[in-house]
């Protein structure tokens, strides 16, 4: 195990947390400033990666394609916040879990009716192929570009929120939902854009990791999944939670699955010791969940006090 | 009629249906019927357990499929055993069905009293996220332990016998499920009718309240909550006979989102909502899914109906609200 490995699965494991982050930051606002629950949230990473495929293939295009997943699943979260999500707020959770679960079933049978049941391929922008020397190790040059990516979206990110008055709104929002009402916020329109920011986030997501999995139908629910133990370590409602969170979740992920094995090698056999290893190292975060809820029920950090 | 004797009536044609639709495929020679009638029965019963927790005490638990796992794959390992002669811990494998459903009753119920010590001190998203991620930690375990099967699952080659009847015959196989159904039934009954029952709407109701009363909200819930536990177990037990087979789908996400939908399709809290609900996924199932492969759209369409225009599933609708609701 040399040091260069361990290098390299510290990136990919970085690279999988700013894209958890992506997914996450959308399902986090969307419940911090609304207090809803959406499992559909998987969905719209889907459509944006089926989208993404579907745009580049036809332009031969990358970028064309980024921007028609990421505007698609924006479009559809706005369609969607307005047609179902609208009636749910006022709903407990149970009726947003069922609701939303009924929305994931419809956009999964219908991104398989429009395009087929076979899975998409979405190639890596030519300028990104290949891999870039980092000193000691030779690192694929996509993955690189992601985590440069994944760092500038938050960063926009903190800076909408922090800084413009779209921002201000969305954490007035947050803290007291009929003050702002009051005060002659329209506060429809407000969860709508909240609501198709998080879509677009999630599409962007969707679409970028498309380029290295392959697009099918269901590809979004376990990340949803992911996102969820984010945002439960995290603190559910907090953007800096779900960035450490993502963080977290990614890396010690990753590492789990490439670190366990070899540890469990020192004592057992070899095949034993894959076994052992893998089935710990896929239970890992969520013990790491299990942990932080009963230490810190509410999360590392918590949006409301 | 008032909506207390109409729920009764309904219940009553409901269970009749379920006895006399398959009875009616024996003598016309339709096992897949019998079959598909034994797999609403267990559905059922796996759904029962569930609305002790979600329907009596409100705790929407995000992860029975864990139970409904576990299990099923004592069942499987039992068999696995009996049929190899290997033994496990130490102990034999069975193919018996009454010491099989002892331990998998015992085991959820175990399980179900530690997840529920942990996921109790929390509420509302995080105890719907928490036992989620108890369950997919079930799941991604069950998927990389290569032992049992791993991702391929496990046959059981034989299914498992109950003393007095072919379990290998579909009517007897039916029979039994429909029995420990009703049983199932009875239990439901009687505790939403003890005070154990009335203690845990209570607390359903309005958490303080019960407090002050003297009711402690931790432990009557706990309680509730390996109950129902041990139910759902004791369903996944008999599922994995019935299909012969128990693979980590059992435990994945859908299913736990599965037995929550066929509560919802019944209606919450409703004594045949779990059996109502069950009838309407499996027949939903069958018949759209010979029209279409593409079934679980309507079934989505539906369902989101329900959740937004019909809240009280098909109990609710015919019966009128409930009672205590």
């Amino acid at each position: 195990m040399s040091l260069a490995l361990v290098l390299e699965q510290l990136l990919n494991g970085v690279q999988f947390g700013l894209m958890l982050f992506l997914m996450s930051a959308g399902l986090t606002l969307v419940f911090g400033v609304m207090g809803l629950i959406n499992l559909a949230h998987g969905s719209l990473y889907m459509i944006g990666a089926f989208l993404c495929a579907a745009v580049s293939g036809i332009t031969g295009n990358f970028w064309l394609g980024l921007m028609g997943g990421l505007t698609a699943a924006a479009a559809a979260g706005a369609l969607i916040e307005v047609l179902v999500i609208r009636r749910l707020y006022v709903r407990d959770h149970l009726d947003q879990v069922l609701a939303t679960f009924a929305l994931i079933l419809i956009l999964s049978e219908a991104m398989r009716l429009i395009f087929g049941p076979f899975p998409l391929y979405l190639n890596v922008p030519s300028a990104l192929r290949g891999t870039v020397s980092l000193g000691i190790v030779d690192y694929s040059l996509y993955r690189l570009a992601l985590i440069g990516f994944g760092i500038a979206v938050a960063l926009g990110l903190w800076v909408l929120i922090a800084k413009t008055r779209l921002g201000i709104r969305i954490r007035a929002g947050e803290s007291d939902r009929e003050m702002i009402a009051a005060l002659g916020v329209n506060i429809r329109a407000l969860y709508t854009i909240v609501f198709a920011l998080g879509a677009a986030l999630a599409g962007l997501a969707g679409a970028l990791v498309g380029a290295i999995q392959s697009v099918q139908v269901g590809m979004g629910e376990p990340v949803l999944i992911l996102a969820f133990v984010v945002i439960v370590i995290g603190g559910i409602g907090s953007i800096k939670g779900a960035m450490v969170g993502a963080l977290l979740v990614g890396v010690i992920d990753t590492m789990g699955r490439f670190l366990l094995p070899r540890v469990f090698a020192a004592f057992l056999d070899t095949s034993q010791a894959m076994g052992v290893g893998a089935a710990l190292a896929s239970m890992l975060i969520y013990l790491l969940m299990a942990l932080v809820l009963i230490f810190r029920p509410k999360g590392l950090f918590p949006a409301h006090g | 009629m008032d909506s207390t004797r109409k729920e009764w009536l309904l219940n009553a044609l409901i269970a009749t249906a379920l006895l006399a639709v398959p009875l009616w495929a024996l003598m016309a020679n339709e096992p897949f019927i019998i079959t598909l009638a034994t797999r609403i029965a267990i559905l059922a019963i796996a759904a029962v357990g569930l609305n002790i927790a979600l329907g009596l005490g409100g705790m929407v638990s995000f992860g029975h499929a864990l139970y409904l796992g576990l299990g099923g794959y004592v069942a499987g390992i039992a068999a696995h055993h009996a049929f190899s002669g290997t033994t496990v811990l130490g102990l034999p494998g069975t193919n018996q069905m009454l010491p099989i459903w002892a331990i998998a009753m015992i085991l959820s119920g175990a399980v179900a009293g530690v997840v529920g010590a942990l996921s109790l001190r929390t509420s509302g998203i995080f105890f719907i996220m928490i036992t989620l991620a108890f369950a997919q930690m079930g799941f991604f375990f069950t998927l990389s332990w290569p032992a049992y099967g791993g991702e391929d699952g496990l046959p059981i080659f034989v299914r498992n016998q109950f003393p007095g009847l072919n379990t290998a015959r579909p009517w007897d196989m039916f029979l039994l499920s429909y029995a420990v159904l009703i049983a199932a039934l009875i239990l439901f009954a009687m505790l939403r009718a003890a005070r154990f029952g009335a203690a845990l709407m209570a607390i359903r109701q309005n958490p303080d309240r019960a407090a002050a009363i003297g009711i402690s909200p931790f432990g009557i819930k706990l309680v509730g909550f390996i109950i129902s536990g041990m139910i759902t177990g004791l369903a996944g037990a008999m599922m994995a006979d019935l299909t012969r087979f128990v693979s980590p789908a059992m435990l994945a996400w859908t299913m736990s989102g599965e037995l929550i939908v066929i509560i919802i399709l019944g209606g919450v809290g409703r004594l045949f909502g779990p059996v109502a609900g069950a009838a309407i996924l499996v027949g939903f199932e069958v018949f759209f899914g010979g029209l279409t492969e593409h079934w679980k759209l309507w079934l989505g369409l539906v369902l989101l109906g329900v959740v937004l225009f019909a809240r009280g599933g098909l109990i609710g609708l015919l019966a009128g609200r409930a009672q205590n609701g």
